[in-house]
């Protein structure tokens, strides 16, 4: 499976390593037209209003609803999440506004307060090692929505349908189970397409 | 759950790669900065040019300019603590800030002794301009560097000198036999763990930033040619005739570095960049770089 990631400001050569880990072909996508033959794509850690304001410049955001409406699967990591999310607290706009959850920017505080924790992911046997660094949490989720992992009783990773996204950055270990499950995603995606 | 771990404190700085960090001085400036796409904001009361002019001993911020910042973006804030202060560096950890620049910028506190940045939660990036400085500062804590280049000078060539020699010594360090290893970690006044990891990696265990002397979209780009992860623009923004224009010509330009005709058509009309100073005008004492070695 061919795998892109978002390459407009972010921890991208991670994910590449991880993907390429986890037996898929990575590739950093910095034109719209390098989504061409894509199978899936991560949009990465970052900053997320600095990641959001250049798919709005490179027009990214109508490009990404029209890969996601084929069925192509995308998974959004931190920054990720609040560029896939329909509701951001406190904004009045969204991102790509994909997914039917509404999230909280900078929820478990400033970089001091960022942490590391097992946590247990459903559909996924032993926990994984998750880094949270001023990490987003999925304050609500609305119809179609699973929720795939919590942390002390805040979500902090879901799917709905070829969408994933979850609040910690599984490109920063050397677990790449994440990655894994998003490539069968893919696989799965390709099959009925 | 493990706060202030090297991954969280290192992994952050992973999150700023590709993007730039802007020198801010006040939070209309720092607002600016945000919507042009600032990665985060360095929160001073003084840019380097600006030091420079001064004279004098320069210090941490007011922690008031600093708090003004982190209450009106939600980006991340950085702020400078001078060389070896190990208190300056606690009273902004302990207002929050999210990472703490040891900075030459700012007069050195202590002339040989650089803070023990193990002992914060809160991470630390320092300047470097070799790869011995650069693994002096991670062996001592700090989990980003950027090059030193000479700060507020609008003057692009140290900092690409400082990049230029610490790829060369990294590819150099990549190809020496155990043996040579020993003693090139002696030579460089390294820890030999460290320089065995940067043989094994062929790159420095932390993201490496280039600062000092960026001013134009095309210097910020220059340095991600030669290998920089993110750019720091100091006195370039706000001391450039248009800090908007140029924030947002700055950003795009390292995003799309190899693309030159995208550079282009962001350079255009842009007014003038801020005033240059032609690095060998300085005298020893004006060389910011010498600090901290």
């Amino acid at each position: 499976m061919k795998i892109g990631v978002l390459a407009l400001q972010g921890a991208v050569a991670e994910h590449i390593r991880s993907i390429r880990q986890a037996g898929g072909e990575g590739v950093a996508i910095k034109r719209t037209d390098e989504l061409a033959g894509i199978d899936g794509i991560i949009v990465p850690g970052g900053e997320s209003t600095t990641i959001g304001k250049l798919m709005r410049q490179y027009g990214f955001i109508e490009a990404l609803r029209a890969f996601a409406a084929e069925g192509k699967p995308i998974f959004g990591t931190c920054a990720g999440l609040i560029v896939l999310a329909e509701r951001i607290e406190g904004q009045e706009d969204g991102h790509l506004q994909l997914m039917n959850m509404t999230v909280a920017r900078n929820a478990f505080g400033r970089q001091r307060e960022s942490f590391e924790t097992a946590l247990d992911v459903a559909g996924v046997e032993e926990p994984v090692r998750a880094v949270f660094i001023r990490a987003p949490l999925i304050t609500s989720v609305g119809e179609g929505v699973e929720v795939l992992a919590t942390y002390k009783g805040e979500i902090v990773m879901a799917r709905q349908g070829n969408l994933l996204a979850c609040s910690y950055h599984p490109e920063l270990t050397d677990d790449y189970r994440m990655h894994t499950y998003f490539i069968t995603m893919a696989e799965e995606a390709a099959a009925v397409r | 759950m493990e706060t202030g771990t090297s991954r969280v404190k290192r992994g952050m700085a992973e999150m700023q790669k590709g993007g730039v960090i802007m020198d801010v001085m006040s939070a209309e400036q720092a607002k600016i900065a945000e919507a042009a796409g600032a990665t985060a904001v360095m929160a001073l009361e003084r840019v380097p040019s600006d030091i420079r002019a001064a004279g004098g001993v320069a210090r941490m911020a007011d922690p008031t300019i600093v708090e003004e910042v982190m209450k009106v973006v939600s980006i991340p804030v950085m702020a400078k603590a001078r060389i070896g202060h190990y208190v300056e560096a606690k009273v902004l950890e302990s207002m929050g800030v999210d990472y703490i620049d040891e900075s030459e910028v700012l007069t050195p506190a202590d002339e040989v002794f650089h803070i023990d940045k193990h002992n914060f939660t809160v991470p630390f990036v320092c300047g470097a301009k070799d790869l011995g400085e650069a693994l002096r500062r991670i062996q001592e804590g700090a989990s980003m560097l950027r090059t030193k280049g000479e700060p507020g000078t609008g003057n692009i060539v140290e900092a690409v000198r400082h990049l230029r020699l610490i790829t060369g010594q990294i590819r150099k360090v990549q190809n020496l036999s155990k043996d040579e290893l020993y003693h090139e970690a002696k030579t460089l006044g390294v820890p030999y763990e460290l320089l065995a990891e940067v043989h094994e990696a062929g790159k420095l265990p932390v993201v490496n930033f280039a600062a000092g002397g960026v001013a134009t979209p095309s210097d910020a780009a220059l340095m991600m040619h030669l290998g920089a992860d993110g750019v720091f623009v100091g006195s370039g923004i706000f001391k450039s005739d248009s800090p908007e224009k140029f924030a947002r010509a700055i950003v795009e330009a390292t995003t799309h570095y190899t693309d030159y005709e995208l550079i282009t058509r962001v350079s255009k009309n842009l007014g003038t960049p801020m005033k240059g100073i032609e690095i060998s005008k300085l005298t020893a004492p004006e060389r910011m770089q010498d600090r901290g070695l």
